[in-house]
């Protein structure tokens, strides 16, 4: 196939191409894909929101494919605009005597609107219809927990804007919403103390050898009837251990807590805080103060509305564990993302969820 | 010879032969040596081909027994922990952990569940640690070598007896101590950096990681530097020392034209083990000042003006908006 003259040339030259070839692959290879990167573009794109000043490294980074992706949850939300009602108009108790007397103050029109659009948010098609069960008891006491939060706790719920919570920013359709948790601690057999409430694969823990008890320690009541205090340092440069300063355990279990914010809320630490300083309220965002104040909300809905529905739920809906009530908390809302429903809002349309007063203000739709 | 095959990590010239069973002395170094050697091409790829003998010696024996303790006790700690099953021991082996006391039983023995079994296995590590360094040191003896090695492993224990033993002591509790477990005891390196304030402003934690870093570059300079010249003879590093021959010369002239100024065939050796020593040495007094001088390591950076101020705006409204960073409209930078 070849001239003899080029075998010859050959037979008395003999190299070995196989080092330049590699060289040659590998110079190829990465001239290839650096050319690659810069026409086609980095595949996996990130954005990064600044929260904080140039030099402290605070940003939240995220895929560009996660930030432009559609959130179904957000698109499904079902609303209608209420019906004003006359200035004489009947309230539905006085008409319909089986109308649930939690929400009988309401005209009934607005009534049976709120009704088909709670039982869409739940999933629980007979809500409020037929016998009275554990589901009609549950639901009076989450109306006043929704009424509540839209009531006293703008703050941290319309931080931004006014955004509101309605059943749907929990239930999402589902009868028992995502991202709840139970009590779950001692998670280790045979041990006692700090080594029994750590170290496993947990989901509470999510996923991390952290303690698995920081919840129940950070937003339910202690002993003496106080919420114990979520802190790591000490405030002075030198020693000067005072009682009660938090030690290495305290550390972990809000180590844990926090990851379980961050995780919660789709963020990283530097959402809140400048990590030079976690403790410092010089050096927080604000949207340190907006998480401050949803650790209260979430306090107070646990103590007033969660934890008495105890005695009402059927054994199967109780944790695995303790018996104990299903309890929500940041995810249960936020469900991974820094506003739940990516800032929806979701209250406009309700102005029946959004004061306990019996007298909804439906002046904007006049 | 291509121009890959001097840059590879692989020893070039491997001898196998009649294994090399060592010297015995007067003072009857060989009794308790082991009997038998092998050869491993692979191991002799990086290192010494040949494998064995072995010499224990009264410390290893101790040093192993006790370390096999400890290990014991804190594997059967964490099957415990998982209800003696091995699936669950082996799928939650990174977790699992053998916790100290809590605080609450201070510089007391705690009940076994409670952290007793880790002030028992503790003991066992640390006699298990310092026998092993009485071998290295009685080997070193042995042999009439100086006692470098031993000082140098002594700077590492330093550390280790910090965290574990003189700190914790200092402190009054036990909880003080690190936990033995993959991921817990890393749980415990970042809270304890929280706790007291950030140790990256520990001046102490600074020239450790100098050291560590310095370590690593001079490892580098000087491994690289005998291997360029070891063509001329370099590679035989004591003939260098004290008969200094082109190879020495080639090399000093190759640091000195290139930084100005360069060490010397012995005197490289001597920055190495500082550097490597003083890691631990520096890391241990920046731990024993931690919760005993210095209760925030950022308040006390403070204080002492070398924690710069940002004066620019905290949270994300400044720079951009939720919304925009969402992509569903135009905004932020």
């Amino acid at each position: 196939m070849f001239p003899k003259w080029f075998k010859d040339w050959n037979a008395k030259n003999p190299t070995n191409i196989y080092g330049p070839a590699i060289l040659v692959g590998v110079v190829g290879a990465a001239v290839f894909s650096a050319a690659a990167l810069v026409t086609i573009g980095q595949p996996f794109k990130t954005d990064s929101l600044q929260t904080g000043p140039r030099g402290t490294g605070m940003s939240v980074p995220e895929f560009q494919a996660d930030l432009f992706a559609a959130y179904p949850d957000a698109d499904n939300f079902y609303t209608t605009e209420p019906i004003v009602p006359q200035a004489n108009a009947r309230p539905v108790r006085d008409v319909r005597p089986d109308a649930d007397p939690s929400l009988g103050y309401l005209t009934p029109e607005n009534y049976d609107r709120l009704v088909e659009a709670m039982r869409i948010w739940t999933g629980i098609p007979d809500l409020f219809a037929g016998e009275e069960n554990y589901q009609t008891v549950v639901a009076r006491s989450m109306i006043e927990m929704t009424q509540n939060i839209n009531e006293f706790w703008g703050g941290h719920v319309n931080a931004n804007a006014e955004v509101g919570v309605t059943c749907y920013t929990c239930h999402r359709g589902e009868p028992v919403p995502n991202n709840i948790w139970f009590k779950i601690s001692p998670v280790n057999e045979n041990a006692g103390g700090w080594s029994a409430n750590q170290n496993r694969v947990t989901i509470v823990s999510n996923s991390t050898s952290l303690p698995s008890d920081y919840l129940e320690t950070y937003l339910l009541l202690n002993e003496d009837g106080q919420y114990n205090r979520i802190g790591v340092h000490d405030l002075a440069s030198r020693v000067q251990q005072l009682e009660g300063d938090p030690l290495i355990q305290q550390t972990e279990r809000t180590y844990a807590f926090m990851n379980y914010i961050a995780n919660s809320l789709g963020v990283n630490c530097t959402f809140c805080h400048n990590t030079r300083a976690f403790y410092d309220a010089g050096q927080v965002t604000p949207q340190w103060a907006t998480a401050s104040l949803g650790i209260q909300m979430v306090q107070e809905a646990l103590d007033l509305y969660i934890l008495p529905l105890e005695e009402v739920l059927p054994a199967e809906r109780l944790g695995p564990v303790h018996a104990d009530v299903p309890k929500l908390a940041c995810a249960t809302c936020h469900q991974g993302q820094q506003q739940p429903l990516r800032g929806l809002n979701v209250i406009a349309n309700w102005p029946e969820l959004a004061t306990t007063s019996g007298e909804p203000d439906y002046s904007a739709f006049q | 010879m291509a121009y890959f095959e001097y840059q590879n990590i692989f020893t070039q010239v491997q001898v196998q032969g009649h294994p090399e069973m060592g010297m015995d002395n007067e003072n009857n170094m060989a009794a308790e040596r082991t009997k038998s050697a092998s050869f491993s091409t692979l191991a002799g790829l990086i290192g010494n081909a040949q494998l064995g003998p072995i010499y224990l010696g009264w410390a290893g024996m101790i040093s192993l027994a006790t370390g096999l303790l400890w290990f014991n006790i804190v594997g059967l700690n964490m099957l415990s922990q998982v209800g003696w099953s091995i699936p669950e021991f082996i799928r939650q082996l990174f977790w699992l952990a053998l916790e100290p006391p809590g605080p609450e039983w201070g510089l007391r023995i705690p009940p076994l569940n409670e952290g007793g079994w880790y002030i028992i296995s503790s003991f066992f590590l640390l006699v298990s640690v310092m026998s092993w360094w009485l071998r290295t040191y009685l080997l070193a003896e042995q042999h009439k070598m100086g006692k470098h090695i031993a000082w140098a492993f002594l700077a590492a224990i330093w550390l280790f007896l910090v965290l574990g033993l003189f700190r914790p002591i200092l402190m009054g509790q036990w909880s003080e101590a690190v936990p033995y477990g993959i991921f817990p005891h890393l749980d415990w390196t970042t809270a304890f950096s929280i706790r007291y304030g950030n140790l990256y402003y520990n001046p102490f934690h600074a020239l450790s990681i100098v050291f560590l870093y310095g370590s690593v570059l001079l490892f580098a300079m000087h491994g690289a530097t005998i291997l360029a010249v070891s063509r001329f003879g370099g590679d035989r590093e004591l003939e260098q020392i004290y008969d200094r021959g082109t190879a020495s010369e080639r090399a000093a002239l190759f640091w000195r034209w290139t930084m100005g100024f360069n060490a010397t065939m012995e005197g490289i050796h001597r920055w190495a083990w500082w550097f490597a020593v003083l890691t631990p040495i520096t890391g241990g007094i920046g731990i024993l000042l931690t919760g005993t001088v210095v209760d925030n390591w950022f308040i006390w950076a403070q204080e002492h003006n070398f924690a710069p101020e940002y004066l620019a705006p905290y949270g994300y409204e400044a720079y951009g908006s939720y919304q925009g960073f969402l992509g569903q409209t135009t905004g932020g930078n």
